[in-house]
């Protein structure tokens, strides 16, 4: 340990590197984190290199958004032609073998990965821009999204990922931006004449201030969103028969004219630069250092976290204008996200990655992820803007539980292949392993029962 | 899950595997909510009972309440019109211009007894025909979706009074229309406890130090075994069902097999089909199985059941197919509901809701695109007999909302004021400010509840 240790040994500090700061361990892996734990994760931090990408090629974003387009125009075809076409059978088949594979090679990733920490750390930036396959037409861009926007980005510089998660043709189609039009400009003028309905849309905007950057205690108002949302006009998506299908374009004729002014600062009149000019601002306010810092310290340390974690992250967010892999360095070397107390809760998706990796399986078919559904994480389909909650509240919940205990035993039946709960304990758990479990599972009658007791146990549940 | 692996009674397993199989395979899920300790001195509160229903994916109201007497609606409609009352096989009768759609059964034998209206021309305050947001809007009974995170049912709960009211959800989480700072324990169909009958009991004993843990499996376990009564009490409440009209429903949507007008196999497909077939048994014994949960001298008081599959964009069908598969299903579900209540079902509103209906027209691909107002249908024995509730706008061209939609006259939030007062006697200015907030210009709609 590099901070003045002393107050946790060196096989604690294995155990809490690679349950709380990764994915939870796989058999063996806390002996490599043991010489050195926060060594072991600095060294999954790579600002070259960015996330591993789970896809090799990685799914292409425009073709598959023109795949989709390429439907809803067939679909429009056969309505003019008075044909039957069935949109729910063709949608569903693009949705499944696009979004659910990309899912499933997401969670074998995560479920094998040596860098668990590099791919927890990308997880969180997932979640944070979130792009959700509860709109439909946003379903089989999930997965680019993550590799092309958030993926590169983890450990580079926070405005980059912001402009690439905001210019990324799921995010405009998620939150409305590609149909957003300046009320004062051609294109408006041109769709009012043609009787189409055009005009500003504020939902990107907003969510850009309120959840990916400022957030809503940072104090700005209507005006300053309607402003933002007038900088963004133009940002939008090329058509089918534009150079860019199915890639960002910026649209001048659809940009509105004009000077903005967005919390108290004025942006000259542009093009696509002044939006730039605006993310930049946001992504160096003090509001932004302080709500990413409280995120990451509510994701990894504790839904209520030790405020001298938030202020110490905070100060190298905005010490090094937002460079993402030296606050990941900081986090590692924070004494207070050390604290023996395992605190948090597992998500759904989360529990079911480290029991995969305690168990050394990796999923291989879409129905093994389906208990995801159940417990309330359906795949790729956060319930809003906002991402998936983290907080143990919500995911605590007496039915989920039952559904965990019942999940487990079937997990125990079908891969334990008669090893020994005891060793898998140790191995899952290291020093984090209490006499009460390790007793517990001991005498349990079979071995699947102590497979199960241990997945269920609360140093299991919690990290 | 093979019903060996469940513990219990067989019948109960029985029972089990087939909510299990509702829930996967054809979406239904339930979420309760409110084990409400009303004292006695709470009067007729203490026993009353409220089910809201949220049919999502936006329900065709034209269809469910086909308005067979309007001059426009069979022009409108085309080939997914209902016929009239005088086809065989037709609209069910309600008054000279409304019908109900042919699989809504069950819920006509109760519009008969006065036990069962319709609200035709409902929406909620949302206007952006996106699933997302109305849906949103509907659960958070705001003006505009994303407002809070919290929904009016459990803000109800709150303004109840804190404490006073425990809730139950059924479901992996709470919908959102219940979730909020009133704590839900919660249920939903499942393998229940798994094949290890020990290991409740060994994981108690490891839960002991922390209490969020066994505060939930405590939570979790009572109601897997209040869940395993309610569903002995729905199957005996169930054999009373099978000899009912509803078997003729129930052999209707056999034969067609899960095939629309046309001889098309329907969005579900093949594969779907045994499953459509068993989906109508299964619903019966679902919703019998939320009225075995409410009658429990416990039980909760307050439920919401979601049912999705209503987008029915393309090959809708009529009096068959599509729709009708899902408006069949719905009618089963209200029925084991109805039935299930036994005695308690005169102290019992329920309320069927969609986020929106759906266009006047029929589209270029025989269904129906997003549109603005919906039909609600209000059932139970605790409603004042009377005919529609709300306005009819009619079809005129001139009527229809932005040229394409039924009008809305009524705002979804007046409707569940008025319910919420009728059954808990729930106070104006709570419901004006904190169930729906900012909500004093829509009045609880009266004379709903008797």
């Amino acid at each position: 340990m590099n901070h003045d240790s002393g107050a946790i040994d060196r096989d604690l500090a294995a155990a809490i590197a690679v349950t709380r700061f990764g994915l939870g361990a796989k058999p063996g892996e806390l002996l490599t984190a043991r010489d050195d734990a926060q060594a072991w994760l600095l060294a999954q931090i790579r600002p070259a290199l960015g996330a591993d990408q789970p896809m090799t090629p990685a799914p292409d974003a425009a073709q598959r958004l023109l795949e989709f387009r390429t439907y809803q125009r067939d679909k429009r075809a056969a309505e003019m032609a008075h044909q039957d076409f069935d949109p729910v059978k063709v949608v569903g088949k693009l949705i499944r073998d696009d979004a659910g594979q990309d899912f499933l090679t997401r969670t074998q990733l995560a479920a094998t990965t040596d860098a668990a920490f590099r791919e927890r750390w990308t997880l969180f930036w997932c979640n944070h821009f979130t792009v959700s396959a509860a709109k439909a037409q946003v379903a089989t861009l999930v997965g680019p999204f993550e590799d092309d926007a958030i993926r590169p980005h983890v450990f580079g510089r926070f405005e980059d990922m912001l402009v690439a998660s905001s210019s990324h043709p799921a995010m405009l189609l998620y939150l409305d931006q590609a149909q957003s039009i300046g009320p004062d400009t051609m294109a408006a003028t041109f769709l009012s004449r043609t009787g189409k309905k055009a005009g500003l849309n504020e939902n990107l905007a907003r969510e850009i201030m309120e959840l990916h950057t400022v957030g809503v205690e940072a104090g700005y108002s209507q005006a300053d969103v309607t402003e933002f949302a007038r900088a963004m006009t133009g940002w939008s998506i090329g058509g089918l028969q534009e150079p860019d299908a199915g890639k960002f374009r910026f649209r001048p004729a659809a940009h509105e004219p004009g000077v903005r002014t967005i919390m108290g600062k004025t942006y000259a009149q542009g093009g696509i630069e002044q939006a730039h000019a605006v993310m930049k601002d946001l992504a160096a306010s003090p509001h932004t250092a302080h709500h990413i810092s409280l995120k990451l310290a509510r994701h990894f340390v504790a839904d209520e976290p030790p405020p001298a974690l938030v202020a110490t992250l905070q100060r190298t967010f905005q010490g090094t204008g937002g460079d993402l892999g030296e606050v990941a360095k900081t986090l590692v070397l924070a004494p207070e996200a050390w604290s023996p107390q395992a605190v948090k809760f597992k998500t759904p998706y989360e529990f079911l990655v480290s029991a995969w990796r305690a168990a050394s399986v990796s999923p291989d078919t879409l129905q093994q992820v389906g208990i995801l559904n159940a417990l309330g994480q359906k795949p790729f389909s956060a319930p809003s803007p906002k991402g998936w909650p983290e907080d143990a509240e919500t995911w605590c919940a007496p039915d989920a539980l039952i559904k965990r205990m019942a999940w487990t035993q079937n997990l125990a039946a079908q891969s334990l292949n008669g090893r020994d709960p005891v060793q898998m304990a140790h191995d899952a758990l290291g020093a984090r392993l209490t006499p009460l479990v390790a007793t517990a599972i001991e005498r349990a009658e079979t071995r699947e029962e102590g497979l199960a007791i241990l997945l269920m146990s609360p140093e299991f549940q919690r990290r | 899950m093979t019903a060996k692996s469940m513990s219990g009674a067989p019948l109960a397993a029985l029972s089990r595997r087939h909510a299990l199989a509702g829930a996967l395979g054809l979406g239904l899920s339930v979420e309760f909510l409110g084990r409400n300790a009303f004292a006695a001195a709470d009067g007729a509160a203490a026993t009353r009972k409220l089910i809201v229903i949220i049919c999502r994916g936006g329900m065709d109201g034209l269809s469910v309440s086909p308005p067979v007497g309007d001059r426009n609606y069979a022009g409108l409609r085309g080939s997914i019109a209902i016929p009239g009352f005088d086809s065989p096989g037709g609209a069910l009768k309600l008054d000279d211009t409304f019908g109900l759609h042919p699989s809504l059964l069950a819920v006509h034998q109760l519009a008969l007894k006065g036990e069962a209206r319709i609200a035709p021309s409902i929406a909620t305050p949302d206007r952006e025909r996106s699933h997302f947001e109305a849906q949103d809007v509907l659960e958070n009974g705001q003006t505009t979706p994303y407002a809070t995170d919290s929904g009016w049912l459990n803000r109800a709960l709150q303004a109840m009074g804190p404490g006073k009211v425990k809730a139950i959800s059924v479901g992996a989480t709470a919908p959102l229309i219940l979730r909020g700072p009133i704590e839900a324990a919660s249920w939903s169909p499942g393998p229940g406890v798994g094949r290890d009958p020990r290991l409740p009991a060994i994981l108690a004993d490891l839960y002991a130090h922390d209490p969020m843990l066994s505060r939930a499996l405590a939570s979790g376990l009572a109601t897997e075994a209040m869940a395993k009564l309610a569903s002995s009490d729905a199957s005996s409440a169930l054999t009373a069902i099978t000899a009912g009209p509803n078997d003729t429903l129930a052999n209707m949507a056999g034969a067609n097999g899960g095939r629309d007008m046309t001889g098309q196999a329907d969005a579900g497909g093949a594969a779907l089909r045994p499953l459509l077939r068993q989906g109508l048994p299964v619903a019966r014994q679902l919703g019998a199985t939320l009225a075995g949960f409410m009658i429990q001298p416990d039980g909760p008081q307050l439920a919401a059941v979601s049912i999705d599959g209503f987008d029915t964009h393309a090959n809708q069908g009529s009096t068959q197919g599509q729709l009708a598969t899902r408006l069949a299903y719905l009618d089963a579900t209200l029925d084991g509901i109805a039935k299930g209540m036994g005695p308690a079902w005169k102290d019992t509103a329920v309320v069927v809701v969609t986020e929106f209906g759906r266009t006047a027209r029929i589209n270029g691909t025989n269904g129906t695109d997003h549109g603005t107002a919906s039909t609600a249908l209000l059932l139970g024995g605790a409603l004042k007999k009377g005919g529609i509730v709300g306005d009819w706008p009619t079809l005129a061209d001139a009527k229809l909302f932005e040229n394409r939609d039924t009008a809305p006259t009524m705002d979804m939030r007046g409707l569940f004021k008025g319910l919420l007062v009728g059954q808990f006697g729930m106070d104006r200015r709570a419901l004006d400010t904190a169930v729906f907030p900012g909500s004093e210009s829509i009045s609880p709609t009266e004379g709903v509840v008797a």
